[in-house]
């Protein structure tokens, strides 16, 4: 036993995982774009409505990381997870706003053991956070290395 | 002043350096990405990479801050092309991160970018994408991270 929920033979092409949701405040988008983004529409509710985003709205980095406490607490802190060598694209395709309330999803699009290590696999996963009026705001595919039961039972 | 002089294309640009302490990774990460090789120096003993590193959204986070803190330190180049200054607007996303090597616990990361080209967008009448090639190595000279973002710009 790995004693983990999910190994590399435990993602299935096709199917799909439930992150959970995300409720997004004023003061997070702040306190992030203060930090690593600090752009007045990031920062500011008057700045934000006057942008092209059309209100106070969080920084793309930031909801990059909101997806990614999603996905650690919805699979990868209970997985055999050995990293990510990199994310295939990113897309932000709507503003993230104030008020708003996430709902993430990964969807496995591809997997394959490695050639190099019998005890790993790589798993590709297509991502998705939608908002509460069911629009894609984050899309992003990445594939990530995970170990093998049998080799977690021998380890 | 073309468009391309102002973009600065095809120069490579230092933003900044900054050094990754134990505290800050572990404070990230207890937010983001709270993974047991970013959070504490014992398990990641461990684990897959030996020590105690930052999560990748948090170098490529980091990027992001110099970006802007060059922009802001440097200020923009006046324009004096036809017509009003170019203005950056959002990014429709990046492609291709690489997160080459681990970035552990102390170490200096200098981060880079480099403006690739730009082109007029049929969707969006009086706005450019401009692409850029950006870059983060570490005190030994290895690169870190590389991506390829891009960003709106309002400009004829």
């Amino acid at each position: 036993m790995t004693g983990k929920r999910w190994a590399f033979e435990d993602f299935a092409e096709g199917a799909t995982i439930d992150l959970g949701q995300k409720h997004v405040t004023a003061e997070e988008i702040i306190e992030f774009a203060s930090e690593f983004d600090a752009q007045p529409m990031h920062l500011d509710e008057e700045a934000g409505k006057a942008s092209i985003l059309g209100g106070l709205a969080a920084s793309g980095w930031h909801t990059c990381c909101m997806f990614m406490r999603l996905m650690c607490d919805g699979f990868l802190l209970d997985s055999t997870s050995q990293g990510s060598p990199g994310i295939d694209y990113v897309r932000w395709k709507k503003p993230v706003l104030a008020g708003d309330t996430l709902t993430g999803t990964s969807t496995v699009t591809a997997k394959r053991a490695s050639s190099s290590r019998p005890n790993l696999g790589l798993v590709t996963v297509r991502h998705e956070l939608v908002n509460q009026r069911g629009e894609v705001v984050l899309e992003l595919q990445n594939t990530g290395m995970f170990l093998k039961r049998m080799a977690g039972e021998a380890a | 002043m073309t468009l391309d002089a102002y973009f600065r294309i095809g120069e490579t640009i230092t933003l900044g350096s900054h050094t990754f302490e134990a505290d800050e990774i572990k404070a990230f990460a207890a937010k983001y990405d709270p993974q047991r090789f970013h959070m504490d120096e014992e398990e990641a003993k461990h684990s897959v990479f030996g020590g105690l590193c930052a999560s990748g959204w948090h170098t490529a986070a980091t990027w992001m801050k110099y970006n802007l803190k060059r922009r802001e330190d440097a200020g923009e180049q006046p324009w004096d092309g036809v017509g009003e200054a170019p203005q950056f607007g959002p990014s429709p996303g990046f492609q291709n991160l690489k997160w080459l090597k681990p970035v552990y616990a102390g170490e200096t990361v200098t981060f880079t970018r480099r403006a690739l080209a730009h082109r007029a967008l049929a969707s969006r009448p009086g706005w450019r994408l401009l692409t850029i090639a950006c870059e983060a190595f570490d005190s030994t000279g290895d690169k870190v991270l590389e991506f390829e973002s891009a960003v709106l710009v309002k400009a004829a």
